[in-house]
């Protein structure tokens, strides 16, 4: 199985990345830089964390135009698993692939483990998780607060598309437990198809215990999982 | 022609910076100022276009990518 990992200008997780695909998963893993056109025939596609073009106008504006861009649309709409991480996650939302927009975070810029809760089992991304499962997985961002006008916000608890929500360590939804102000707590999210995920939390940070915590091995885990029962 | 372009958040949208420097200016004793909202500024060098194509190019881009249109509105002026 082979994991793109997805590399622009100011990425800086796409060795996170490509380490927990690699050697915590022991899947084969390739870097695509930004202006290249196709995947390497990938199987799984990962746009990592960082700050793309030095998050220069608004996180994600400019890396959504990059060349690869065209290639990751077409793996999205022909149903690939795309998973967007932090800096990844506000590329989705600049290109479209997903609903809503990020705003700066209602304090600071925040570096810290959260908890998240899996509210939906049926992604790619979190197919082996339990519902409910509490994840604890590491934050590093200034512009994670979710935003969504009402309309849209109720569109994706319809259709079920909040797939990660902010909780405290008992899992449940507080204000304490949202490390930036999103709206309804939302960490990660995916579009009407479920293919393609969105998350600002890191979970390839936290694959392995040493870290902190290996909690975050499971999204991988699933994607991986996912395609073997495709197959 | 000179096209100014002003991009700033729905007023729907809240403003954490904007939050942020009105608490500061409180601090610093400007109780007068009641709210504070951080928008965007660009100017666009347009050569050899009319007042209406410039218009027509700054929304364009405005609309392409100056502005984010779930959470940003934009206003334009065109100058020579």
């Amino acid at each position: 199985m082979k994991f793109a990992i997805v590399v622009f200008p100011g990425s800086n997780c796409d060795h996170d990345a490509y380490h927990a695909a690699k050697h915590v998963l022991g899947q084969d893993a390739v870097f695509v830089w930004h202006k290249e056109t196709d995947l390497h025939g990938a199987d799984v596609v990962i746009l990592p964390g960082g700050f793309a073009h030095g998050d220069y106008l608004r996180t994600g504006a400019i890396a959504r135009f990059s060349p690869v861009m065209g290639a990751v649309q077409s793996f999205a709409s022909a149903g690939g698993p795309l998973i967007g991480i932090c800096n990844g996650f506000q590329v989705l939302l600049e290109a479209g692939l997903l609903p809503g927009a990020m705003l700066r975070n209602t304090d600071m810029y925040r570096c810290q483990f959260v908890h998240v809760r899996v509210e939906q089992t049926d992604t790619p991304f979190t197919n082996l998780c339990a519902p409910g499962q509490v994840l604890k997985i590491p934050i590093a961002h200034g512009e994670g607060n979710y935003f969504a006008d009402p309309e849209a916000l109720e569109e994706l608890e319809r259709n079920r598309q909040v797939i990660f929500r902010y909780v405290s360590p008992a899992g449940e939804v507080t204000k304490e437990g949202n490390p930036n102000g999103s709206l309804r707590n939302i960490a990660g999210i995916c579009n009407r198809a479920r293919n393609v995920v969105g998350l600002m939390p890191h979970p390839e940070r936290a694959c392995e215990s040493p870290l902190g915590s290996a909690d975050g091995k499971i999204v991988l885990d699933s994607v991986v999982h996912s395609l073997i029962a495709r197959v | 022609m000179t096209a100014r372009v002003f991009v700033t958040l729905k007023p729907s949208v809240f403003d954490p910076q904007g939050h942020t420097i009105t608490e500061a200016l409180h601090q610093m004793g400007y109780a007068g100022v009641e709210d504070v909202r951080q928008g965007k500024y660009f100017e666009l060098a347009l050569p050899g276009r009319s007042a209406e194509e410039s218009r027509a190019l700054a929304a364009e881009v405005a609309h392409k990518l100056l502005a984010n249109p779930v959470i940003e509105s934009y206003r334009i002026e065109v100058t020579e």
